[in-house]
This record gives structure tokens, C-alpha cells and sequence, in this order.
């Protein structure tokens, strides 16, 4: 925190490198009535890991869109690398891998054949995109399924070779819309390692997930809700000043218990955590919270929060309005 | 005991050399939550469409609400909802004309149809969206759609395949909610899911690996059988080479590494808090901080399906 540096002004003409790989400087965006982006501004480091997290219709897909210039924008710029991606031309392309969160890959070509089409858009000579080829597959475990057409793919092998594709010209900066949607946890782990390793070879990632502890694993977390950014900082330290307590509730008849605590304002989140409930309460109300629940047999014990309890917490008040 | 309301006797599918369901066996009694997991790939969608009669087995029988799939599937489709990942709604109707088409091709009409039509936009909430066009809704919404698209037939069994995909956590939470009390009037749900904290609400789940069941117990079994060791939250400075000089010890189960800091699993017997703090010192961290955890269905489904190495990828 407090690292994000001013807006840097575009620094092509004195052959500087830019310092932030993306720049999202005060997005309105709308569609009809709708205000899919309000004013809204973050930073990405190079080399950074950043997680745009939200509800469905957050605006977390609008706001990819605008950063790699499928969009135009009602008011505001993005920018990368310094460079409107809109009018950057192919040094910008080149510079950036976008793994859409719909359909981006020929359905009737085969997965080889999905990976050697965009490997001639990106004129990549033979020998490197075998070497790369042969890592993503090995990563992806799409290798048994070469020959397999990308509409017979399950979900999950879809988004690896989506991933895949994307990452076939090593990106600069990679955008990727809920990559892990619908793909196994076994998968995730892997292409999460997969991610933190081209991190650390410089390449600057952002990302978009509904996914909550997917959240938790990024240098950089950017809460958006209703098209603005509620928060963004580490997650630790977001965490650090979340005002609500989080307990996980003992003993007890789950459905029982989860129908009481509906009842009571001070609870702003329940969610299973193992086979009990997590709760977060407002500062000061676990008492009461746990004296409505005694005559159910259930009891509280305090536990450290994550950032689902805050997400939870943060998103609902205006979610049940 | 009652008949099972979903009963899989050795069921096989083969697609040419592919065997992508291999001897499966399992029943679900009336009223459970049945979690069927596995990775991509796995069998789980063919296994679903088997039981939904909409695909032959290879070998094997299955029965589900009482009708054999082979010889009964219109029987088997009409006791049923199916629910996948790739939500089947007309996007350019309104929600309400996709409950209405929905309906139809449950051969449900006239004023008991109307009712349970108002009904489900009610349990589902879709109450103000009933003239919205579904196209323009966001997917928690949609998904609620899906579903009450699914129950309007007052089904006796719900297939659920992968239904949260892609759905943030406040939306899941009420879909989970729904979801149980269907449950408790007595439907039977058989759901497919890769979100394991919500695999918690099953009663008991099955894990496929390659096409066979090879667990199937309630979650705090299969945490017992799967996850015998101690699982530990670990944070500090410069703990990624440390963690690596920890692999090769004898204890150590599992090293991930999570945001900045690691996951670990280590058998009980050979390491604690303690010991943990200070071996990871000795190998170059700094400010280390050890915090216990409980284990969770992602460490059972790591130590289940974490599948050996799918041979020599070749180049394409």
C-alpha cells in the first residue's frame, strides 16, 4: 500500500518505461441506463498480481474490456504500458494476452490446432512455440487431448487452452477474465503455480474471480461493486482493518441455526466453513448473537477472518437493498 | 429401508476406446444431498447424462426415481430436473415467457400451472425480474432462473451440474439455502460441484478419478481417511526458498504456496507449531507466524485425485 505511484504520464517520448502496467484513470462506462463503470481509477505495478474481485454485474468483465481496448469509454482512460490500448497499434497487442471469459478459441479446430493458429498470429518461429507448446500442455494436461476439438472440451480444459493460447507469446502484462471458472480444484492449484512462476519472471497479471480465498492469493486486491472500487490494497491489510468480527458456529442444528441467525441483524454473513457455519457479526454483538443461539445448542468460537467474511459483509447491505 | 431414489449398479459408458464412466456403484436415498466430484474430465457430466436417460449405458443398469434408465427413460425424464453449467434459458425472452416455455415442455398448463409459475418466481426470487429480458440479467440471477426452470415440475430428483460456476458468494449462498430446503420437503439433489467449501452441505460424496468411484463417505469421513496429517497457515518474509529445503523432509506431506505465504500439511507425529516456526527459520525465514487450520474437502480432493503424470505430453 501506498506504493501504487501517481499516474504516470505517458513516457514513449522520453524512452522511459512507464512504472505501472495498467492504469484504469476514472472509467465511466454505460450501456443504455446502465453505469457498468463509475469513475472508476486503480493502478497495477509491473510485476504485480492484481485480483479484481465482485459480484456478477460488478463490472469487473467491462472493466478487462476497457483495459485491453475492446471498449471505448464514455469518459476516463486506460492505459498500458503507458499506452492507450484502443490506439496503441501492434506494440500494445503484442505487449498484452487477453484469456476473455467467453468463447475465444475456434470451436471446430482441435486443441493442436487452436494452439498453432494463434501461435502464426503472433508469428512465433517453430522452435520456440514447440518449447512453449510442450510446457503449456505439460502444465494444462491437455497433452492426451491434442486431437480433441475445443467444443468437445470440458469447461475447465476449455479455460486451459484459452490459457494457453494467450500465454503462447509471452505477454507483458496478461488479462484474465475468471480464468479459474469452472475448473477443477486440482487444476487451479496448477494454474495458479503457473501464474505466481510467470510473476516472477516479470510478466504483470490481473485478473478477475468470484473466487474468494482466489482473492486472498493475489499481491493486490480491488473490491468492485456497482462499477466503482469499494477497496484496494494487500489483502492482509484490507483484512487487517475489517471492522465486523468472524466466528464459526459450534455445536447445533445447521439449518436450525442458519434460520436463526437470519433473523438477526447484527449477523452480516453466514456461509458453510466445514461441516459448521462461519459468521461475521458487527464489532461488539457477539454476545447477543450468541445468546439467541444457546437455546439451540450451538455456541461461538472466534476464528481469524478471510476475505470472503469480508466480501460478504461489505457486499451485502447494499445487495439486500 | 425405502428404495434408493438414485441406484447405479455397475454402470459403464465407453466412447471408442475412451472409458469414460468404468464400473461405477452407488445409491442416494431420498431427501440427500449428493456431492459427485471429480476433476475435469473425470466422468461426472456422463454419469449425469446416464442417469438422466438422455445417453445409454455401455454396461451396467441404473435406476433413478424408481424407473430404469434403459428401458424407461421417458418415465426417468419426466421424474427429473437437470440443471448444468451451461444454463439452457432463451436469452432474448423474458423471464417469464421461460418459465412459460419450460412449463410447456413439462406439459404443464391452465391455472394449476399459472400458480406454480407464480410460486417459483416467488421461492426464487424473480419476482422483479419477470419481465426482464434474461439476457440482460447478470448469471446469479440467470441461474436462479435455471432453477426454477427446473422445478417447476415438482421433480423427485434435481440434477445439479456444476451450478454455482462462475456465481459470486453472495448469490451461492442463496442458491445453497434453496437448494436445502428442497432437500428437507424430500428432494433428492445429486450435484456436481468444483467450489469444495459449499461440497461441505452434502451428506455424502463420491470422488471420480479417471471415469471410476474411488471414495464415497460423508465429508468428515473422508477428511479422517484423507487428510490424517496436521494442516498449518504459515506467513513471513522469504519463505518460498525455506519452503523449499522443507520438501525433502520426512513429515512433511504438502508445501503450496498461498498469496505470500504457504499452505502446509505435515504428519502429526513429527511436527508442530513449534517446529514448524523453527525449521523454516533455520532455512532463511524471517518474522514466520505458524497458525493451525482445519483440514477442508480441497486437502481430501488433493490427496484423491492429485493423479499421476498423464505420460509425455507431445508437441502438437
Amino acid at each position: 500500500m501506498g506504493a501504487a505511484p501517481a499516474a504516470a504520464p505517458s513516457g514513449a517520448t522520453l524512452g522511459l518505461q512507464p512504472a505501472a502496467a495498467l492504469e484504469a484513470q476514472a472509467l465511466v462506462r454505460r450501456f443504455g441506463a446502465t453505469q457498468a463503470l463509475d469513475n472508476l481509477s486503480f493502478t497495477v505495478d509491473r510485476g504485480q498480481l492484481f485480483g479484481l474481485v465482485g459480484a456478477d454485474g460488478a463490472g469487473k468483465t467491462t472493466a478487462i474490456r476497457a483495459l485491453s481496448g475492446l471498449i471505448s469509454l464514455d469518459e476516463g482512460r486506460a492505459l498500458v504500458l503507458g499506452r492507450d490500448p484502443a490506439q496503441g497499434g501492434p506494440a500494445v497487442r503484442e505487449s498484452l494476452g487477453l484469456m476473455p471469459q467467453q468463447a475465444s478459441l475456434y470451436p471446430d479446430l482441435s486443441v493442436a490446432e487452436n494452439l498453432r493458429f494463434f501461435a502464426r498470429l503472433y508469428c512465433l518461429p517453430r522452435a520456440l512455440f514447440r518449447e512453449r507448446s510442450l510446457r503449456l500442455l505439460d502444465i494444462t494436461r491437455l497433452g492426451p487431448f491434442l486431437d480433441r476439438r475445443a467444443d468437445a472440451l470440458s469447461g475447465g480444459m476449455y479455460k486451459k487452452l484459452a490459457l494457453a493460447c494467450a500465454l503462447l507469446h509471452r505477454p507483458e502484462v496478461l488479462l484474465l477474465d475468471e480464468p479459474t471458472n469452472g475448473v477443477d480444484p486440482v487444476s487451479r492449484r496448477e494454474l495458479w503455480a503457473l501464474l505466481y512462476e510467470l510473476v516472477h519472471d516479470g510478466m504483470t497479471v490481473l485478473l478477475s474471480t468470484p473466487y474468494m480465498d482466489e482473492a486472498e492469493r493475489c499481491h493486490r486486491v480491488g473490491l468492485i461493486h456497482h462499477g466503482r472500487l469499494l477497496l484496494d490494497g494487500e489483502p492482509r491489510a484490507l483484512l487487517a482493518k475489517f471492522e465486523d468480527e468472524t466466528y464459526e458456529v459450534e455445536g447445533g442444528e445447521r439449518d436450525r441455526v442458519d434460520e436463526r441467525l437470519s433473523s438477526l441483524s447484527d449477523v452480516h454473513a453466514a456461509s458453510p466453513a466445514g461441516s459448521t457455519l462461519r459468521i461475521t457479526v458487527a464489532r461488539g454483538s457477539a454476545g447477543t448473537v450468541a445468546t439467541a443461539l444457546t437455546p439451540l445448542h450451538a455456541s461461538l468460537r472466534p476464528v481469524v477472518p478471510n476475505f470472503e467474511d469480508l466480501f460478504l459483509a461489505r457486499v451485502r447491505p447494499e445487495a439486500a437493498a | 429401508m425405502s428404495e434408493p431414489s438414485i441406484e447405479a449398479v455397475h454402470l459403464s459408458r465407453r466412447f471408442g476406446s475412451f472409458l469414460a464412466v468404468d464400473d461405477v456403484s452407488f445409491s442416494v436415498a431420498r431427501g440427500e444431498i449428493f456431492g459427485y466430484l471429480g476433476a475435469n474430465g473425470a466422468g461426472k457430466s456422463t454419469t449425469i447424462r446416464m442417469l438422466c436417460g438422455l445417453l445409454a449405458p455401455t454396461a451396467g443398469e441404473a435406476r433413478v426415481a424408481g424407473f430404469d434408465v434403459k428401458s424407461a427413460p421417458e418415465s426417468v425424464k419426466s421424474s427429473i430436473g437437470y440443471m448444468s453449467q451451461k444454463f439452457s434459458l432463451y436469452l432474448d425472452l423474458p423471464v417469464r415467457d421461460n418459465i412459460d416455455f419450460f412449463g410447456g415442455a413439462y406439459g404443464l398448463s391452465g391455472p394449476d400451472f399459472a400458480a406454480r409459475a407464480d410460486e417459483v418466481l416467488r421461492l426464487c426470487d424473480l419476482e422483479a425480474e419477470r419481465y426482464a429480458t434474461t439476457g440482460s440479467l447478470p448469471g446469479g440471477i440467470r441461474q436462479r432462473l435455471a432453477l426454477g426452470c427446473a422445478i417447476l415440475h415438482r421433480p423427485a430428483v434435481l440434477f445439479l451440474d456444476e451450478p454455482t460456476a462462475g456465481v459470486d458468494p453472495v448469490s451461492r449462498r442463496h442458491f445453497w439455502r434453496f437448494i436445502r430446503a428442497l432437500a428437507r420437503e424430500g428432494t433428492t439433489i445429486f450435484v456436481t460441484t468444483h467450489y469444495l467449501d459449499e461440497a461441505e452441505y452434502c451428506g455424502r460424496i463420491g470422488l471420480m478419478v479417471d471415469g471410476r468411484l474411488v471414495a464415497l463417505d460423508t465429508p468428515a469421513a473422508l477428511k479422517r481417511r484423507y487428510v490424517p496429517g496436521r494442516v498449518l497457515a504459515v506467513r513471513g518474509r522469504n519463505l518460498a526458498s525455506a519452503a523449499a529445503s522443507l520438501r525433502s523432509r520426512s513429515g512433511i506431506i504438502a508445501v503450496e504456496p498461498f498469496g505470500a505465504g504457504l499452505h502446509l500439511q505435515v504428519a502429526a507425529a513429527d511436527w508442530d507449531l513449534a517446529s514448524i516456526t523453527h525449521a523454516l527459520t533455520n532455512a532463511g525465514a524471517q518474522a514466520v507466524e505458524v497458525e493451525a487450520g482445519e483440514p477442508t474437502l480441497e486437502d481430501v480432493f488433493l490427496a484423491v485425485v492429485a493423479r499421476p503424470r498423464d505420460g509425455e505430453a507431445h508437441a502438437p
